[in-house]
């Protein structure tokens, strides 16, 4: 390792001011402290200081979502395979997925880095590790057949439009990869809906919906999964998106190291539950009556959704009682959208999308609460 | 007694070198006066080099305040006026003398002199400095009246000073400085205490104050957060407060007519060879500590603790505030891919590394910032080592943008800059908080005057 920290430190004066090519000063600058954690002391106040940082805290977020991914990966093997009728290994499962979804997780971190250096080069500022996050995310909420290009130009998208106008990791108002996902979804719905996208070269005749695609369209009888199948994850769907256990797995990861908030994690989950049982009182037509409240809570992007974009501490609501208000409210329009929307089998990206607009104002009111105690104070004091 | 106040959020921070409780005279003959210990000062000096001075003959005043004055620690010559970039003035130093001669102030017994007379005595012998006010954190303003004022009686900062030990002992000047603090506020005196830690009657038995217990982890001993829990600061309300060894020193005054400035300090962290307390002045040099009792190697000295102190030189002063001497290596070194690896070595908050699996553990920590500084990205983990009912995030981003009214609204009054210390230690971004919000106090109290 020496021979190299060696090598960096020098070519290291050629990006800094005055040397030859001190425009790549900030992808410099990001591959080393990649490769090495700078030997930067404090310079102000506390003279120590916690081993933790973005990079760190963003790579266990990665973490959290490799079950995800892996299990995707197999399922979307094992969904071709079922629609040709073939009874293929787990292994052979496996690597079909595994060479589609490859591909696609190159395009959006080549694209999507490349987009985030460009910008810090412009702005003369450090590349933020948050793409680290949005990169890995993006595969795994597309379905399988998304032509690469339209992975890199929703990256694109993303990146410029969702984060670097707003200035960059920290300051953006929306998810990056959610945003991503919608720009998909509006500019090309025949690409991300329907039932010909979710499963990668599927028989003609094997329907290949999404069961909650199917829901929508059902009128007398509704052909739901198994619990099993779909806890588990036996179904059609975006890449990542299907298994809640998988899901479930990185939560833990995400609770026990503290770095997603429990808070929105489980009021998203009471939220969707509670609109679901809401919807099933009613009873008003097939879809009410006949999906149980729960299922709402392992059908789609609902578990995804709760677990790793609707925790997100940038777009989130940042106060402790504003993230249960935020939680809820997610749950609650994503079965609102499933159930009432014609247009939309899944609601839970246009759920995140709307409170992460609304957030800022969940806080704004909690923030003022706190304050009116604090003059309640001088006033009792006065009186 | 009252019921036990539980400060439940916090994080203690063990650090190796935790100093003996074994006190060495330090007979040292170098002293320095740092007007930069002093916020909100502007010094004009009294002497000049080569003047002789007393323990107590005035050094330099505040031009702003000129009532409020600073004192020579002991008798001796002004060696040398050391001033930085733009002529600041940094520090008077003074070459003490064996004369032992000092300015006599007068004895007097606290009960039977009204608050002017103490307020007077206080600020001839230059011992009016030691007490500070909320809010800015500056020296208080001698013609107000607090609406109490606060004395932590315990420290669980890392490597802190044993109060009770230093205590041992000293009723009677403890009690005196007490009964003329006592005398400067028409609400209550304060002394804070730790539950099951504070064993000395000393603390336990004061008279003529309000005693709190308190229980929790640091930063339960800062007396912002003790404020918080008993009667938080409003807008247009003061509060003064007192460190323990200065209400010893004050006390002294009492009792012998002497500015003596005497203290307890420990000399400690994982670079002290032998890590122990020593008894001296204040404004000491640290050269006689530090010389045959630190490890080899590029270390950072610093008076105060390691999370609120201030960086000196191996041959630099004790501040004017401060108990205590740390000194832990310099971190100026880089880790390969160091954010993938376990780094068992290392502390850390959060459950992303491995030393809450650890708790009994000391650690070896470096100055290293471990990372690079970034926006604020991660919520919510703030509000878990700070134990005020205030919104540190916001309250950070409404300094950081200079906005009056949302500070005043969010309880900048209530805070120093010490408080967001551990804000500052766990911070994922790796901003430099504390002196965000020192420069908010200060922008404010400016805008303010």
């Amino acid at each position: 390792m020496k021979i190299l920290r060696d090598y960096l430190d020098k070519i290291k004066p050629n990006v800094e001011k005055g040397g030859k090519f001190h425009y790549l000063h900030s992808t410099f600058e990001a591959f080393e402290t990649f490769l090495f954690v700078p030997r930067t002391v404090t310079k102000k106040g506390s003279h120590i200081r916690d081993s933790i940082d973005l990079k760190r805290t963003m790579f266990m977020v990665v973490v959290a979502l490799i079950p995800a991914l892996l299990f995707g990966m197999w399922n979307v093997g094992y969904q071709h395979n079922l629609s040709i009728g073939v009874d293929a290994s787990l292994i052979s499962n496996f690597f079909y997925g595994f060479w589609l979804v490859v591909p696609i997780i190159i395009v959006s971190y080549v694209v999507g880095l490349g987009t985030e250096f460009i910008f810090a080069q412009m702005r003369g500022h450090e590349v933020n590790e948050g793409y680290l996050v949005s990169g890995f995310l993006i595969p795994l909420i597309v379905p399988v057949t998304t032509p690469l290009w339209m992975v890199a130009l929703a990256t694109i998208f993303a990146v410029v439009i969702g984060k670097e106008v707003f200035g960059g990791t920290g300051m953006n108002i929306l998810n990056p990869a959610l945003l991503a996902r919608a720009f998909l979804f509006f500019a090309y719905p025949s690409q991300m809906s329907g039932d010909k996208v979710w499963v990668a070269e599927k028989a003609d005749a094997y329907s290949g919906a999404t069961p909650l695609g199917e829901l929508m369209t059902a009128t007398d009888k509704i052909n739901l999964p198994s619990v099993a199948d779909a806890f588990f994850g036996f179904m059609p769907g975006s890449v990542g998106e299907t298994s809640t256990l998988a899901i479930l797995l990185g939560a833990v990861i995400l609770l026990w190291t503290g770095i997603a908030s429990w808070r929105v994690m489980f009021s998203v989950f009471i939220g969707g539950f509670a609109m679901g049982w809401v919807f099933n009182q009613f009873g008003a037509n097939i879809y009410m009556n006949d999906v149980p409240a729960f299922y709402h809570l392992i059908l789609g992007g609902f578990a995804f959704g709760a677990v790793f974009m609707a925790t997100d501490p940038v777009t989130a609501a940042q106060t402790n009682t504003g993230k249960y208000i935020y939680g809820f409210l997610i749950g609650v329009m994503a079965v609102l959208i499933r159930v009432l929307n014609p247009a939309y089998p899944e609601g839970m990206m246009l759920a995140i999308l709307l409170l992460n607009v609304f957030a800022p104002t969940i806080d704004y009111y909690i923030v003022q609460s706190n304050i009116k105690r604090r003059l309640k104070r001088v006033k009792q004091i006065a009186a | 007694m009252s019921e036990i106040i539980k400060i439940k959020k916090g994080l203690m921070i063990k650090l190796q070198g935790e100093s003996n409780r074994t006190v060495s005279e330090l007979n040292s003959l170098k002293y320095a006066l740092k007007p930069t210990d002093f916020i909100g000062v502007f010094p004009k000096l009294n002497v000049k080099e080569g003047d002789k001075v007393k323990a107590g003959s005035p050094v330099f005043f505040d031009k702003y305040r000129d009532n409020i004055q600073f004192t020579s620690p002991v008798s001796g010559t002004v060696s040398e006026i050391k001033r930085g970039a733009k002529r600041v003035l940094l520090e008077i130093r003074i070459e003490a003398d064996s004369t032992n001669d000092f300015v006599d102030f007068g004895a007097a017994n606290p009960a039977n002199i009204d608050g002017e007379a103490i307020t007077e005595k206080l600020l001839q012998s230059g011992l009016w400095s030691c007490i500070r006010q909320r809010p800015y954190s500056v020296i208080a303003d001698p013609t107000q009246s607090p609406k109490a004022i606060f004395i932590s009686g315990f420290d669980n900062a890392p490597l802190a000073v044993d109060y009770d030990y230093v205590l041992h002992n000293k009723g009677e000047v403890f009690q005196t400085g007490l009964d003329a603090l006592a005398k400067l506020t028409k609400g209550k005196l304060h002394l804070n205490l730790h539950a099951n830690d504070t064993q000395t009657k000393v603390l336990l038995n004061s008279k003529n104050v309000e005693i709190n217990l308190f229980k929790g982890k640091h930063p339960a001993s800062l007396v912002g957060t003790q404020i918080a829990a008993i009667d938080p600061i409003n807008k247009d309300e003061v509060v003064w407060t007192v460190n323990v060894q200065d209400v010893l020193t004050i006390g002294n005054l009492f009792l012998k007519g002497k500015y003596d400035t005497e203290k307890i300090i420990s000399f400690g962290g994982s670079e002290v060879l032998k890590p122990h307390y020593y008894r001296a002045k204040a404004g000491v040099s640290i050269q006689d500590m530090v010389s045959n009792n630190v490890a080899k190697g590029n270390l950072r000295y610093i008076s105060g603790n390691a999370l609120t102190g201030t960086q000196i030189e191996s041959t630099g002063y004790l501040g004017f505030y401060d108990n205590q001497i740390s000194v832990i290596p310099e971190g100026d070194h880089s880790q390969f891919i160091g954010w993938i690896m376990p780094n068992l070595g290392k502390f850390s908050f959060y459950r992303s590394l491995f030393s809450w699996l650890m708790p009994k553990k000391s650690y070896r920590l470096d100055t290293n910032l471990n990372g690079g500084a970034r926006a604020f990205v991660m919520t919510g983990q703030f509000e878990k080592v700070f134990p005020f009912d205030i919104y540190p995030m916001q309250l950070i981003k409404a300094i950081m943008s200079r906005d009056i009214d949302a500070m005043e609204n969010l309880g900048i009054y209530e805070v120093a800059a010490e408080d967001f210390a551990l804000i500052e230690f766990i911070s994922t971004s790796k901003i430099d908080i504390q002196s965000v919000v020192a420069e908010g106090l200060e922008f404010l109290r400016k805008e303010m005057s």
